[in-house]
């Protein structure tokens, strides 16, 4: 497996997070290869948004190390994690429901616009042309997902129903070109079919952004089993079983983790 | 939102003369009137005429007007000014609380950055332009500063005593923000009272504005008119109210208007996608603290005396009321706020001690059938900007 190992976009090594006595991630190393999509599965409380959340600079690590190609980024704060190309979404819908859908998403875009006050209150006209690009790029990516969208760029997030809100979610992770994003629980508060629609979605996106890497959290297995390339499977924050998801499903550790011993 | 439909649809421009000339009517007659059944009957109608225009689409429609004719709205605002100021020419009290009133709203609009957008609770705004008065004063004494700098020194001490604060600022949040800006307002106060140096209770005495030789104790003689000499001061503190109306107004609407949201919205959410939180939280406290020191050294420099008292704990929670009472966030509210928070007290002096009851009964009426203030905020459409 070596031969792999500069095909390797994030590892963690030793990777531990402790709240209080309690192992929420117990020296965890995983892999994620460019261009996959790595399923995170495992039990309630078995440490997989522990595990993004300690990757994307939420949470900080108790021990271990975590690399985002060549660049440690374990001691990064959260607001660095960003620029090395990683962004993600969250289980409970964190959009600022009374702005606008697109104040949400340029957001996403947040560090590659200009911040100065000087352009943003003296020089209005380049101002203008940054928001018209981000507008442009924003509504490219709205129409992919729903063609209704982008007419609702201006509207509040709070207008929008669940499945919108989500889809914003997922454009503000992906419009500043992340080399890897991290989706964690895209099917919470979803009918079946909403999810299913959403899924179709992400994966048709990112055929047309090509190579993009995704980390995906969630408990709908036939999601997981459509779009993962590859799971990793998490209890009391250790991983106990790898490979594709035909084959964890059958694994027999896996079973007792998920049904108890029966 | 095509370019075309924007050209093709002609919006009515009359409704925002309307608005301008009425709130200049009604301002003049709120200041002007002393007889109390007379003031009660403009109250009376300016609320019913206010209720109406927001009932029957006049508001909507002023605000549609206003946002397609920027500088329209800008010039009918200053002619508006100007005659409102014609009118009160030699109407010293009046004159007085009308710069008051600017003064309180521009602090406020300050507040507005802090609390409105960055969502900092600031209890201390009274002691940050305390900070901007006292440092008036002092360079006053020493002499020799021009007073357009001693003005900006009034701000830029204020930011230098709020970066002091900085530390529990950033690391409190909602009550516990409040909490200690509150300490800090307190502490500022009992300092000044304990402090010979600062002159005590009794305060310090402090000239007249003079700025690049226009003295602002002189009376204005112009075009055969005699103007009162506190018409220098409406003036200069309208158009202070003015810049920071605009400053304010295009932080809004930048990006740093939408962080300063996003921060005060979802702190996890803002850092995930790179917003360094202290930043926009440091950015937001100090542009808030220079307007407070800014408009507390013009106080002084216009009330011509200063002491502690004029900066209580009790003024600091007055201008977040009229925050609050305005509309939180949006800048146009506190100018009526203030007009109501500030002058209304005043005016009521004759009910003697019930005045402050009766003016609480109508800032808890008006919080009541308004809870997100006189004028709430709107959602932010950069929409203009996108589509120039």
């Amino acid at each position: 497996m070596t031969s792999l190992s500069n095909d390797v976009l994030l590892e963690s090594r030793g990777l531990t997070v402790r709240f209080g006595g309690l192992f929420a991630l117990n020296e965890l190393n995983i892999d994620v290869r460019n261009g996959e999509v790595l399923g995170l599965i495992g039990p309630n409380g078995s440490g997989k948004t522990t595990f993004l959340n300690v990757i994307s600079g939420v949470y900080s690590a108790s021990a271990g190390k975590i690399l985002l190609g060549d660049i440690d980024i374990t001691r990064e704060k959260a607001h660095n994690i960003s620029s090395y190309g990683l962004s993600r979404t969250f289980q409970r819908s964190r959009l600022c429901l009374s702005l606008s859908v697109f104040d949400n998403i340029a957001l996403g875009a947040q560090r590659t616009l200009n911040n100065g006050l000087w352009h943003n209150i003296v020089q209005r006209k380049s101002f203008a042309a940054e928001t018209q690009k981000i507008a442009e790029e924003a509504r490219e990516l709205l129409r992919v997902f729903n063609p209704a969208l982008p007419d609702k760029l201006f509207d509040p997030a709070i207008s929008l129903g669940m499945i919108d809100r989500r889809r914003v979610e997922i454009c503000r992770a992906l419009i500043g070109k992340p080399k890897l994003v991290l989706l964690d629980e895209p099917s919470a508060g979803m009918t079946h079919d909403e999810t299913d629609q959403v899924v179709d979605e992400i994966l048709g996106i990112r055929k047309s952004l090509g190579g993009l890497t995704i980390i995906i959290v969630e408990h709908e297995m036939g999601l997981i089993e459509r779009v993962t390339d590859r799971c990793v499977v998490l209890n009391y924050g250790k991983k106990i079983c790898e490979g594709k998801f035909r084959d964890v499903a059958a694994d027999p550790v896996v079973r007792e983790a998920y049904l108890g011993q029966a | 939102m095509t370019p075309t439909s924007r050209t093709l649809v002609r919006v009515p421009v009359w409704p925002l003369f309307v608005a301008v000339a009425f709130a200049a009517v009604a301002l003049t007659a709120l200041v002007l009137i002393e007889n109390q059944k007379l003031l009660g009957a403009a109250l009376a109608i300016t609320a019913a005429v206010c209720f109406c225009a927001a009932r029957f689409g006049g508001v909507a429609a002023t605000e549609v007007a206003a946002s397609e004719n920027p500088w329209l709205l800008r010039g009918l605002i200053t002619v508006a000014s100007l005659a409102v100021i014609f009118v009160l020419r030699d109407d010293n009290f009046g004159l007085l609380m009308l710069a008051t009133v600017l003064i309180y709203a521009t602090i406020c609009l300050g507040l507005t950055v802090q609390m409105g957008y960055a969502g900092l609770t600031n209890f201390a705004a009274a002691a940050f332009a305390g900070t901007g008065g006292y440092t008036a004063a002092m360079l006053g004494q020493q002499g020799g500063l021009p007073d357009a700098l001693v003005l900006v020194c009034g701000g830029l001490v204020a930011v230098f005593i709020g970066s002091l604060l900085i530390l529990p600022v950033l690391r409190t949040r909602g009550h516990y923000g409040a909490l200690t800006t509150m300490a800090f307002g307190v502490m500022f106060n009992v300092f000044l009272d304990a402090n010979d140096f600062f002159g005590g209770p009794q305060g310090l005495k402090l000239p007249g504005i003079n700025l690049f030789g226009w003295d602002f104790t002189n009376d204005i003689h112009i075009f055969g008119l005699v103007l009162s000499s506190y018409v220098n001061y409406v003036i200069l503190t309208g158009i202070l109210t003015a810049l920071a109306m605009i400053f304010v107004g295009l932080l809004d609407r930048s990006w740093v208007g939408v962080w300063f949201d996003v921060v005060r919205l979802d702190e996890t959410a803002a850092s995930v996608f790179g917003l360094k939180i202290a930043y926009w939280k440091v950015l937001a406290f100090t542009i808030g603290n220079f307007l407070a020191g800014l408009m507390g050294a013009v106080y002084a420099k216009m009330t011509g005396f200063i002491a502690p008292a004029n900066f209580t704990f009790g003024d600091s929670l007055v201008m977040v009321s009229i925050v609050i009472l305005g509309g939180i966030g949006n800048r146009w509210g506190v100018l009526p706020a203030a007009l109501i928070v500030v002058l209304l007290p005043e005016k009521l002096q004759f009910i003697q001690e019930y005045r402050l009851i009766f003016y609480a009964v109508l800032v808890i009426a008006i919080l009541t059938m308004r809870p997100d203030g006189l004028v709430a905020r709107r959602v932010r459409k950069l929409h203009t900007e996108a589509s120039a």
